[in-house]
C-alpha cells in the first residue's frame, strides 16, 4: 500500500528540484520549514521526530535541502515530511506538510473490529510495522 | 439625500406624543446626522419603496418596524429611554443602476438584542419588516456585528485550524463528495459508496440534506455501514477520513440521540441543515463542542432567502449569522458550478468564513468592516456541479482553505468510484504543485491537467467526459457595485 | 529593467562569429542602475568602485561563456573587503550582493552581517548548530562577516573558532551556488588571518581593499548626511567642520564616515539644545541649520581635554 497523508501522496514521489520548489514557496510565504521523521505513521501519531528546530528566517530553500540530506542520511527507511508553520494571529498551526521520504515497503495497517451491544463496532487501526518491531527496526529491509 | 419635503423628527413632546398616526421620520426613526457608534449593530438594507413613498420615510419605516416603532403613537414609549430604543435610519443611497432601488444604513443600539442568541436578532431585524406594505420589496444585504455583541456567541466548535489539525491535512483544499442517488439505496449499498470515495482519495463523503431516515434505509443502518466504509477506506490509506453523517431530524431529542450514536461510532463529523432553526444550530453547536465533534452546515432551504436581489436576506448575513452561531463548514457557493453565485459575490461570502477581520470590499458586496473577535474561522465548502476540469478556477478562487465536493463528477466517472476519486486527488495535487511552483495556474491550467493525466488514467477519462462542461447562466445575485458610484 | 543608456562599463560591440550582444546582456540583467547607485550615492572610493565593475564585467561574461559551453564550472565568489572602520565596507556588500542576485549568481541577495559571536559558541557541541543556523539563513545571499579574523585565535588550543572555520570552508566549497561570503576587516589582519589558514586564502577570489578617505570627501559625505535628515552647515560651520575632520583624523579610533556620523550626531544635539535653551520663536530656516558653534563646541577643538580620553566623546 502507499500511505497517502500529506498534500502530494497522490503525484509520484517529488524529485528534490520540486522539493525544494516547494520549500521555496512556503519561505516566500514567510512561514518556517521543518522537518519531522517516524516509522509509526499511524494518522493519529500527531507527534514525529522532530529533525532540528523549525528553521526560522530562512531565505532560499538550500538550508532545508541541507538538512534533509542530513535527515534522510540517518534515518533510512523511515518516513519523512516538511511542515511549513505559519506564526500569525489566527493561524499559528502547520499550514503545509507533505512527505519527501518513505521506507520501500509499506505494510499499511490492519482494521480491528470490535463488536459491541447491537450491530455496533469498535475500531482500531493497527499498523502491521509498528506491531512486528521496536522502534528503529520496523521498516529495515 | 433628502428633499426638502422630507418630514423632519418632531422634537417637541406635546406635539410628538399626540395621540394619531405621524411619519417615521418623525417619530424619529431617521437621522440623517446620526454617528453610529462602535457597539451599535448596523444594517444595510435594499428597500424598493412603493410608488409615490419618499425613499427616506421608506428607510426609517424600516429602522422602525426592526425596532421599536408601530403603525401608531403609543404614549408607553415615554416610559422608556425610547431615544436610545429608536433604531436610526441615517444614510440612503440610490442603487447604482436599479431604477426604484435604495441602500438604506440602520444603526440599532446594542441593548436591543439578547446575548448569545441569533433567534432574537434575527427575530427584531428580518422579524416584521419585510411584510411591511409601504415597500414593493426589501433585502438585507449585510451587517456589522460588533466586537461586544459579537463576544457573547462561541462560534465554530472545531474552526478550520483545529480541523486540520485534527485531520493532519494541510495545504490544500479538502476533499468531499456528496453520495448519489440522494435518496433509495440501501444501508450496505450506500456505505458501500462512501468506502469507494474515501478509498479512491476524498477526505469526506457526505450526506444529502433529504437524507435522514426513511423507509428505504433507517438512520442507525446508515450510521453503521458508513463508519465500516469510513474506516476500511481509512486503513487502507493510513490517512484520516470522515463521512458527514446527518443527524436532522424532528426533534432535538432525535437529533442529540443520533449524534450521540454517531459519536459512540468514532464518527469525527455531523451534519444538519438549515432548516432546522437558529435555535436546534446553536444548541447542537455546544453538543459539538462538549463531543469533539466537527460540524457541517448544509444550507439546505437558503435560495428562499437569499435568491432574489430585491427582497430577502444576502448570503453573506447568513453566513455571518452561522459564523456566530457556530457550525465549522458551511456551503457557501461555487461560482464555476451548476447553482447560483456570481465569482466576486461568492468570494464576499468566503471572506466572511475565513477572515479575522474582514474589510469593506463593495465589489464582493461587503459594506463593513467586521472583526470576528478572534472568534474561529468557518470552513467553506463548494459543492453543486463542479468537476475536476475546473480545479485551476476553483483554486485560483478559493485557495486552500474550502472543501471541494464533487458528488457527481466522484460518482458518475466512466471507471468506477475510487477512479472518480483519484482523478480528483490527482487534479487537486497537481494543481496546488504547479500554482506553489510558481506557474499561472488561471491560464495553464489545462496544460498542467493535461500533462497529469498523461500518468493518471482516470483524471484522462474524467477530463474526457466532462472537459467542457460549464454552467454558465447571468448570475441573479451581484453585487451591483459601480466603482464610482456614491456608496462607499 | 529600464537600464540607462551609456553603460558605465563600455560593452564592447557583438564579437565574432557566436554573436552575443553584450551590451543587451548588461540591459537585461539591469546591473546598469547598481553600478550607476554606487558610483551616485557613494562618495570616492574610486578603486572599489572600480573593482566592482572588474567582477561585475567578469561575471557577466562568465554568465555568456557558461550557456555558450565555454565555462563549466561555477565560478567560485567568495571575497574579502579589507580596510579601516567606516571605510564603506557594508555598504558595497549590499550593493555587491544585488549586482549578484540580478546576475542570477544569488537566488535573493539579502545580506546577512555576523561577526565572530554569531558563528562561534560557548561550549562544547555548540558551536556547529551555531554556525549551521547561520549559514541556513545566508543561503541564497551573502554571509558578511566581519572582523573574520577572530574566528582564529592561535593563542588558545581549544577554541571552538577553529570549528566554525572548518564548516564554513566546507560550505564555501560545496553550496556556492548556495552561498557568497564576504570577510571584512583590517587589511594587516586579514592578510595574517590568511597566512595561517592557507584553505580560507584559497577560496576566495576576490579581494578588495577600502582605502581611508580624504579630508574633502568626509566634508562631502557630512554634508550629503546632513542633507539626508533636512539639515544644512552655515558657512562658518562649513569651514568648521573642515578643521574638525582634520583634528578629529588625528585622534585614535578615528572610524572615517562612521565618526563623521557620530560627530554630527552630537551636532545636532548641541543645535537643539542651543534652540531650546535660547526659547522664543523658531523658523524652518533656524531649525535646519547647523552652526560653527554647535561644531566648535566639540572637545577636539580644545587640546588639553582631548588628549584625556582614548573614547569618543563630546
Amino acid at each position: 500500500m502507499r500511505i497517502t497523508q500529506g498534500c502530494f501522496s497522490f503525484l509520484p514521489d517529488l524529485t528534490d528540484t520540486q522539493i525544494a520548489a516547494q520549500v521555496n514557496y512556503c519561505l516566500e510565504q514567510g512561514w518556517a520549514v521543518s522537518l519531522e521523521f517516524t516509522d509509526d505513521p499511524h494518522p493519529r501519531n500527531t507527534y514525529w521526530n522532530m529533525w532540528g528546530l523549525p528553521m526560522f528566517d530562512l531565505r532560499a530553500p538550500a538550508g532545508v535541502m541541507g538538512e534533509l540530506k542530513a535527515c534522510r542520511e540517518a534515518n533510512p527507511e523511515t518516513y519523512i515530511r516538511i511542515n511549513a508553520f505559519d506564526s500569525t494571529k489566527g493561524w499559528e498551526t502547520v499550514r503545509m506538510s507533505f512527505i519527501v521520504q518513505r521506507p520501500t515497503a509499506e505494510p499499511g495497517f490492519r482494521l480491528v473490529r470490535q463488536e459491541n451491544r447491537g450491530r455496533s463496532l469498535h475500531y482500531t487501526m493497527e499498523s502491521y510495522a509498528v506491531g512486528r518491531s521496536p522502534e528503529g527496526a520496523r521498516y529495515a529491509p | 439625500m433628502g428633499a426638502a419635503d422630507t418630514p423632519q423628527q418632531i422634537l417637541d413632546p406635546k406635539k410628538r406624543y399626540q395621540a394619531g398616526v405621524l411619519k417615521y421620520a418623525q417619530m424619529g426613526y431617521w437621522d440623517a446626522d446620526y454617528e453610529p457608534k462602535d457597539t451599535d449593530v448596523l444594517a444595510v438594507f435594499r428597500i424598493t419603496p412603493q410608488e409615490g413613498v419618499d425613499p427616506i420615510e421608506a428607510a426609517a419605516a424600516v429602522a422602525g418596524e426592526s425596532s421599536t416603532a408601530t403603525w401608531t403613537v403609543v404614549w408607553t414609549d415615554r416610559l422608556t429611554a425610547c431615544d436610545k430604543y429608536r433604531a436610526k435610519a441615517y444614510r440612503i443611497d440610490p442603487v447604482p443602476g436599479q431604477e426604484g432601488q435604495y441602500f438604506c444604513w440602520v444603526a440599532y443600539d446594542l441593548d436591543l438584542f439578547e446575548e448569545g442568541s441569533i433567534a432574537n436578532l434575527t427575530a427584531s431585524i428580518i422579524g416584521n419588516v419585510f411584510s411591511f406594505k409601504p415597500l414593493k420589496a426589501a433585502r438585507l444585504e449585510d451587517m456589522r456585528l460588533p466586537v461586544a455583541y459579537v463576544k457573547t456567541f462561541r462560534g465554530p466548535p472545531t474552526g478550520i485550524v483545529v480541523e486540520r489539525e485534527r485531520l493532519e491535512k494541510y495545504g490544500r483544499p479538502l476533499l468531499g463528495a456528496t453520495m448519489k442517488p440522494k435518496l433509495g439505496l440501501s444501508g450496505k449499498n450506500y456505505g458501500r459508496v462512501v468506502y469507494e470515495a474515501l478509498r479512491g482519495g476524498l477526505d469526506f463523503t457526505k450526506d444529502d440534506e433529504n437524507i435522514n431516515s426513511q423507509p428505504f434505509m433507517h438512520w442507525r443502518d446508515r450510521f453503521l455501514y458508513c463508519m465500516e466504509g469510513v474506516n476500511q477506506a481509512a486503513a487502507q490509506t493510513g490517512e484520516s477520513k470522515g463521512h458527514y453523517l446527518n443527524i436532522t431530524a424532528g426533534t432535538m431529542e432525535e437529533m442529540y440521540k443520533r449524534a450521540e450514536f454517531a459519536r459512540d461510532l468514532g464518527s469525527c463529523i455531523v451534519m444538519i441543515d438549515l432548516v432546522i432553526g437558529w435555535t436546534a444550530i446553536q444548541s447542537i453547536s455546544n453538543w459539538c463542542r462538549d463531543n469533539d465533534m466537527i460540524l457541517h452546515m448544509h444550507r439546505a432551504g437558503h435560495g428562499t432567502y437569499t435568491r432574489q436581489k430585491n427582497h430577502g436576506v444576502s448570503f453573506r448575513v447568513i453566513a455571518k449569522w452561522l459564523r456566530l452561531a457556530g457550525v465549522d463548514h458551511l456551503h457557501a457557493g461555487t461560482a464555476v458550478g451548476k447553482l447560483e453565485g456570481d465569482p466576486m459575490t461568492v468570494q464576499g461570502f468566503y471572506n466572511v468564513c475565513r477572515d479575522m477581520v474582514t474589510k469593506q470590499d463593495l465589489t464582493r458586496g461587503v459594506f463593513f468592516d467586521q472583526d470576528w473577535a478572534s472568534i474561529k474561522r468557518v470552513m467553506p465548502v463548494a459543492s453543486g456541479g463542479i468537476h475536476a476540469g475546473q480545479m485551476h478556477q476553483l483554486l485560483g478562487l478559493f485557495g486552500d482553505e474550502v472543501v471541494l465536493q464533487f458528488g457527481g463528477g466522484t460518482i458518475g466517472h466512466p471507471m468506477g468510484i475510487q477512479a472518480g476519486a483519484t482523478a480528483n486527488r490527482v487534479a487537486l495535487e497537481a494543481m496546488v504543485l504547479a500554482r506553489n511552483e510558481g506557474r499561472d495556474i488561471a491560464n495553464e491550467g489545462p496544460q498542467i491537467l493535461a500533462d497529469a493525466a498523461k500518468w493518471c488514467q482516470p483524471l484522462r477519462a474524467a477530463l474526457d467526459t466532462w472537459g467542457d462542461i460549464t454552467f454558465n447562466y447571468t448570475s441573479t445575485d451581484t453585487s451591483d457595485f459601480v466603482p464610482t458610484a456614491s456608496i462607499a | 529593467m529600464n537600464a540607462p543608456e551609456q553603460a558605465p562599463i563600455a560593452p564592447p560591440a557583438a564579437s565574432v562569429s557566436a554573436a552575443i550582444d553584450l551590451g543587451a546582456e548588461f540591459r537585461e540583467a539591469g546591473i546598469g542602475e547598481v553600478l550607476d547607485a554606487l558610483e551616485r550615492d557613494l562618495v570616492g572610493l574610486a578603486p572599489v568602485k572600480r573593482r566592482v565593475r572588474e567582477i561585475a564585467a567578469l561575471l557577466l561574461v562568465d554568465r555568456v561563456r557558461q550557456r555558450l559551453g565555454l565555462a563549466t564550472e561555477h565560478p567560485s565568489l567568495h571575497m574579502s573587503f579589507t580596510g579601516n572602520p567606516g571605510t564603506g565596507k557594508t555598504t558595497v556588500a549590499m550593493r555587491m550582493a544585488e549586482i549578484l542576485h540580478r546576475l542570477g549568481y544569488c537566488r535573493r541577495g539579502h545580506v546577512v552581517a555576523v561577526t565572530r559571536d554569531d558563528l562561534v559558541g560557548q561550549y562544547i557541541g555548540h558551536t556547529a548548530p551555531k554556525t549551521k543556523e547561520v549559514l541556513k539563513r545566508a543561503m541564497g545571499g551573502v554571509l558578511f562577516i566581519d572582523e573574520a579574523y577572530y574566528l582564529y585565535r592561535p593563542e588558545n588550543e581549544k577554541d571552538y573558532g577553529q570549528e566554525a572555520i572548518e564548516i564554513l570552508l566546507q560550505v564555501m566549497e560545496n553550496q556556492r551556488d548556495d552561498l557568497v561570503v564576504i570577510l571584512a576587516g583590517y587589511a594587516d589582519r586579514m592578510e595574517r588571518f590568511f597566512e595561517s589558514n592557507p584553505g580560507m586564502k584559497s577560496r576566495i577570489a576576490h579581494h578588495v581593499d577600502f582605502p581611508d578617505y580624504s579630508d574633502a570627501e568626509l566634508a562631502e559625505i557630512a554634508q550629503r548626511m546632513l542633507a539626508g535628515w533636512n539639515y544644512r552647515f552655515d558657512d562658518a560651520a562649513r569651514a568648521a567642520f573642515d578643521e574638525y575632520v582634520v583634528l578629529r583624523r588625528a585622534q585614535p579610533h578615528f572610524a572615517n564616515a562612521r565618526s563623521i556620523r557620530n560627530a554630527l550626531d552630537r551636532m545636532r544635539l548641541r543645535q537643539a539644545l542651543r534652540l531650546f535653551e535660547a526659547g522664543g520663536l523658531v523658523d524652518a530656516e533656524t531649525l535646519t541649520t547647523i552652526t560653527a558653534a554647535d561644531v566648535r563646541a566639540s572637545r577636539h577643538f580644545h587640546a588639553d581635554s582631548a588628549s584625556r580620553t582614548h573614547n569618543e566623546k563630546p
